[in-house]
């Protein structure tokens, strides 16, 4: 079997760029320097991995962004020199073929290769609101999941659910997580991922064999430690309480935040603020349009897109009906208030001091 | 319920629900309170009718002859967080856009470092108090649950928006989350504590400094 490094040379990548690269990768993931040799050694004895990339309930907006990324990178070149077996989008094969080919991968790497997903499981009615080959994603899961190494769950649908979970969740849509427990699953989620992220994460799995360090919703610190907010470079503006009233007023050229238009930022845990998109280009807060939130659990239901995190979600409802009902109430104590007194007033003997000397006997 | 949904819940139905209950009990206790009929009081003022009232509003600002030097920590640390909640409630930047939210008008907002100051120094202020109210024998005496439960959940949303604004013990989705939450429970309990003096104390003062006037103390 070819390994990597033969592969490197084959395509014309000099051994110092492949080091730089070792290094960089070894940065990017926050792990010491001593990292990025064993990274290098590791991925030059790397045979190449099988991989199956399952897609589900989704938008093919997460092979979009891994295919358009950095376009031609060395980052590109470790993904396509993966032995990726089965992808709807890519793979030339269609109908049986494609179907023997993922069949012909799993049984010639049984327990070694990886499953990549994107996009969510339906269950309702069971599971008929996507099939491949006829078959429900729910089933093709299972059987691919049988004997992976590992799965890498990619993008929000795949990692938490996504649009398809998004109330009133029509397909009774759920996560890659929530069906397989007896696996590594990774999530990378976001809308799509950043695409080095998905590289990454794999680039990693071919030089340790192991996840990287991960947090509590399974996604790697590396990349989602932080939220966008912490890195954010109008986070001064926010500091200093100047914030962008509409979107593209002076405020917002200047670079002011945007947390009044709604910027999900403060509670999105992502890299795009500092690896950024296309060859570091950029990120939606670059041209001046507020996080969504997308990488978050649960994010189409997070409150409107567009209101502030201190804002209410929805517009207060029966304000006026809960003042007419306090009225009312606030009325109705009162006038039982006038009533004990008046029944008082009635009741009330004047006492004077021959009543008294006459009870005191 | 992850703690993105916990938000989304604090900021959604649970802030309906505290919106509501707050409208309910205000209006209810204002006009509880307001509708009460006092005996006549057929004795002349001492100069103005009511002047008394207005006198006192602003005589109350400062402590009686020798209280000061009694009580000292009481004074300046009741100004102290008193104001301070007022900056940090009505010049937080987040907070102008509730209030806006609210009543459709704002204002400019003061820096963050300054709010983040002023949160401090409030906290600091609060504890102090609560510390000399356990400390000295007659504010303990005179103080019962109503009291503490007031200082809490006016604590609470102090110190739980100075982590969220800081990004301290939970991730900022989940303090956000406390931030409102307990700031719902200070809405709820205002018109059932002694809390409702944020509406009562400037009546009050008149009608006590009237009633006053009335009963031969100088205006």
């Amino acid at each position: 079997m070819i390994n990597l490094a033969e592969r490197f040379l084959d395509a014309g990548i000099s051994r110092r760029a492949f080091l730089q690269y070792c290094a960089q990768l070894a940065a990017l993931m926050a792990l010491p320097p001593s990292a990025g040799r064993a990274f290098a050694e590791a991925l030059i004895t790397a045979p190449r991995p099988s991989v199956i990339w399952l897609s589900f309930q989704e938008c093919t907006g997460c092979t979009e962004a891994i295919t358009r990324s950095h376009s031609p990178t060395i980052e590109n070149l470790i993904f396509s020199h993966i032995s990726l077996d089965y992808h709807h989008t890519l793979q030339a094969a269609a109908g049986d073929s494609a179907e023997i080919a993922r069949s012909e991968a799993m049984q010639r790497q049984r327990g070694k290769y990886l499953i990549v997903v994107d996009g969510a499981v339906p269950l309702k009615d069971g599971g008929i609101y996507s099939t491949i080959a006829g078959v429900s994603n729910y089933d093709l899961l299972r059987e691919t999941a049988k004997d992976a190494a590992a799965i890498i769950a990619v993008g929000s649908c795949a990692a938490f659910g996504g649009l398809p979970k998004a109330n009133p969740n029509p397909t009774g849509a759920v996560a890659i997580s929530d069906l397989i427990q007896d696996k590594p699953v990774i999530n990378l989620p976001g809308c799509p991922p950043i695409p080095v992220v998905m590289t990454g994460v794999l680039a990693h799995y071919l030089a340790f064999g192991t996840s990287p360090a991960l947090d509590r919703l399974s996604r790697p610190k590396a990349f989602y430690g932080e939220t966008l907010h912490d890195r954010c470079y109008r986070r001064p503006f926010y500091d200093q309480g100047k914030f962008a009233k509409s979107f593209d007023d002076l405020a917002a050229r200047q670079g002011w935040c945007l947390f009044e238009l709604g910027c999900k930022g403060p509670v999105t845990s992502n890299s795009c603020a500092t690896i950024k998109w296309n060859d570091s280009t950029s990120f939606p807060i670059s041209s001046g349009h507020g996080c969504l939130g997308c990488s978050e659990p649960n994010f189409w239901d997070a409150g409107g897109f567009y209101r502030a995190l201190s804002l209410p979600a929805d517009p207060l409802e029966n304000t006026t009906a809960s003042a007419i009902t306090g009225t009312i109430a606030g009325i109705s104590v009162a006038v039982a208030n006038r009533l004990v007194q008046n029944t008082a007033i009635l009741e009330h003997q004047p006492v004077i001091v021959t009543d008294l000397e006459k009870s005191g006997g | 319920m992850n703690e993105l949904q916990f938000l989304s819940w604090v900021r959604g139905p649970a802030l309906q629900i505290s919106a509501t209950l707050f409208l309910i009990g205000i209006m209810w206790r204002l006009i509880e309170i307001y509708s009460l009929r006092y005996h006549p009081n057929f004795a002349e003022p001492r100069r103005v009718p009511g002047a008394s009232g207005w006198h006192t509003l602003y005589r109350r600002f400062f402590p009686p002859e020798g209280m000061f030097e009694a009580s000292p920590i009481t004074y300046i640390g009741g100004y102290i967080f008193h104001i301070g909640l007022a900056i940090i409630i009505f010049l937080f930047d987040p907070h102008l856009g509730l209030i806006k939210e609210f009543i459709g008008i704002s204002w400019n907002a003061l820096p963050s470092p300054i709010i983040d100051f002023v949160t401090v120094v409030t906290l600091v202020a609060m504890v102090t108090v609560l510390a000399n109210r356990l400390k000295c024998p007659v504010k303990r005496f005179l103080s019962g649950g109503q009291e503490y439960f007031s200082w809490v959940v006016t604590f609470l949303p102090v110190l739980t928006g100075y982590l969220a604004a800081n990004h301290l013990l939970f991730s900022y989705t989940t303090t956000l989350a406390l931030h409102i939450l307990s700031a719902e429970l200070l809405l709820i309990s205002i018109p059932f504590s002694n809390l409702l003096h944020i509406f009562t104390v400037w009546p009050s003062r008149w009608f006590n400094g009237a009633v006053n006037g009335q009963r031969g103390v100088p205006v």
